[in-house]
């Protein structure tokens, strides 16, 4: 797809996301502003999938192990035709498809149900695994947070991923540096991840996460490398889009004000 | 000679492996829990993901959603205790096709002491919704309950003992998921059971028919979903009523038994099982006697009344 292309839907999708954290009142919009256009690469240019068939059963699957991040995911879902527009406005409310963290069983499009941190790894492993034992060519993506990597599963599942040659899983780091309780480093120190998953014996590429370039390029190489996984550690900047919210970590889980809304508004409307 | 019941596991395994869609999975512990046996005759369905109970639920987890059945198998303290998060946010919540495997439980684990001897692990697995409780009292109905969880769909808990008990059933035994079993028949009390204690049960209803109690014994091999119909029938007629089970009594079968009755059919009920408190090293038969889980504390338990 034009890369013109891409940044537009990129840009509705940000505005989406913001009209249903207004609409909810409630959610997480610095980590959904950081993945939107890896969330796009993947689902309007990479990912073989059929929307009208959610749970067709050669579909390539994504697992958004940072479940809080999901105003965006669900806005792109919706985007692809997985369900309608007008189902964004009940995000978190009583009786939504929407629940307030990803569940498999009530949004279509949803291949994992994900909210407590540190899991999504391990379950794109055993898809991936299931993938080989049924010589399947479907491919496996799965989105971790940064400071969901203070969660020691991620490395027990790394160990397997390299055990089981899962070259068909894709795992994608939304590096964006910053998590509730401050930076990534003050809180534990992730750093250097790259040398840490270099070190687990994982393809290590390191990119620009807003770059759809950059995001094309690095899903093509994972495609193309045989007999181990690989990791796309993706540089991103938390709240991205929004100017006052860029790189700051008390957007993490905290709505705007009515004011800061208009001013949102007035920054995503003037950009489409 | 009766076979140890994760023998029978292990055995039954071996019959599952032409299904292809069955996947083992073990974390360091297949030569005890007898999965290993799996990888003898089916290797490229057998999946050792090492000492990561976590990363095993979770990759059990993605397999099932593939239309595999995975069979995620390690001691009960570590699939149930470890793993517990795994369990209740990505397996149950997602009422995934999972079947978790715990074949050391129980205070028979023995020598390998407290940390080792699951004893909550009924009562944690119960109260998750979507979860199915299956605890077999004998070779034979291990082996049933194996390939019951595996036609059910959805997810269950197996708990497994390591022990070999009395053989109760017969080769014709057909279990079924949601349905209790009276295995003796008689109107002064129900002792209601589950796991290697039933064949204890039977005992002391042997020892107590001698001094002219008539007690019903009712084997509960599914704990949840639970025989209701049964529970409440046998408190009707025997209007006594004592659990047993190798496990703590804070949640168990005790506690099924009770949340039914207290409601349904309000009968006094003694409570035969750990009292709030860890295993410890030994001999089984030394700590089912120090845990007061043998034929003589069920009957001193039906005299209470």
């Amino acid at each position: 797809m034009d890369i013109i292309e891409l940044k537009k839907i990129a840009k509705r999708i940000r505005l989406s996301t913001m009209q249903m954290l207004e609409k909810a009142g409630t959610g997480h919009p610095g980590g959904a502003l950081s993945m939107v256009e890896i969330l796009v690469t993947l689902y309007f240019e990479k990912m073989n999938i059929k929307p009208h068939e959610p749970n067709w059963k050669y579909r390539d699957r994504l697992i958004l192990s940072k479940g809080h991040g999901n105003p965006s995911y669900y806005a792109v879902l919706s985007e692809k035709g997985y369900f309608a527009k007008e189902k964004l406005s009940t995000l978190r409310q009583y009786g939504s498809i929407l629940q307030g963290h990803p569940d498999m069983n009530t949004t279509p499009g949803v291949d994992m149900s994900t909210g407590s941190l540190g899991q999504g790894l391990s379950i794109g492993c055993g898809m991936a695994i299931a993938a080989h034992m049924q010589h399947e060519k479907f491919r496996v993506y799965v989105i971790v947070g940064d400071g969901e990597l203070d969660e020691g599963q991620n490395w027990e599942a790394l160990m397997s991923a390299v055990k089981y040659k899962l070259d068909n899983l894709t795992l994608i780091v939304d590096y964006n540096k910053l998590q509730i309780n401050g930076s990534n480093e003050d809180v534990m120190g992730i750093a250097p991840l790259d040398k840490k998953f270099a070190a687990f014996n994982w393809n290590v590429i390191r990119i620009n996460g807003h770059d759809f370039r950059d995001i094309r390029n690095a899903l093509e190489m994972a495609c193309s490398t045989s007999g181990r996984p690989t990791v796309i550690i993706a540089d991103t900047i938390k709240g991205k889009g929004i100017s006052f919210m860029e790189n700051n970590p008390i957007w993490h889980g905290k709505i705007p004000d009515r004011v800061q809304f208009e001013k949102i508004f007035r920054e995503l409307e003037g950009d489409i | 000679m009766p076979k140890a019941m994760r023998d029978v596991f292990g055995e039954t395994l071996c019959e599952l492996k032409e299904n292809p869609k069955i996947v083992v999975l073990d974390a360091d512990l297949g030569s005890a829990t007898r999965a290993l046996k799996f990888k003898d005759v089916c290797p490229e369905r057998f999946l050792d993901i090492g000492i990561a109970e976590q990363n095993m639920v979770g990759i059990a987890a993605g397999l099932s959603t593939c239309d595999m059945i995975p069979i995620a198998t390690t001691f009960s303290v570590f699939i149930t205790g470890r793993a517990f998060d795994q369990v209740r946010n990505t397996v149950a919540h997602g009422n995934l096709n999972v079947k978790l495997v715990g074949t050391h439980n129980g205070v028979c684990v023995g020598y390998d002491g407290a940390t080792h001897e699951a004893v909550e692990d009924i009562a944690l697995m119960r109260s998750v919704p979507n979860m199915v409780v299956l605890v077999p009292a004998d070779a034979k109905e291990t082996e049933m309950a194996i390939k019951a969880a595996i036609a059910y769909k959805g997810p269950v808990y197996l708990r497994i003992s390591r022990i070999a008990v009395p053989d109760i059933h017969g080769d014709d035994y057909k279990f079924c998921i949601g349905k209790g079993e009276v295995l003796r028949d008689g109107t002064d009390v129900a002792i209601i059971s589950t796991g290697i204690m039933t064949s204890r049960a039977i005992e002391a209803a042997e020892i107590l028919l001698k001094d002219g109690v008539h007690a019903s014994v009712v084997n509960i091999c599914s704990i949840k979903p639970i025989d209701r119909k049964l529970i409440v029938e046998v408190a009707k007629r025997t209007k006594r009523i004592v659990t047993v089970e190798e496990h703590t009594i804070i949640g168990g079968l005790g506690s099924a038994v009770s949340e039914i009755l207290s409601v349904e059919w309000p009968v006094p009920i003694r409570f035969v099982g750990i009292n709030d408190e860890f295993g410890t090293s030994g001999a089984p038969e030394v700590l089912l006697e120090k845990y007061k889980l043998t034929a003589k504390d069920i009957i001193r338990a039906v005299k209470s009344f």
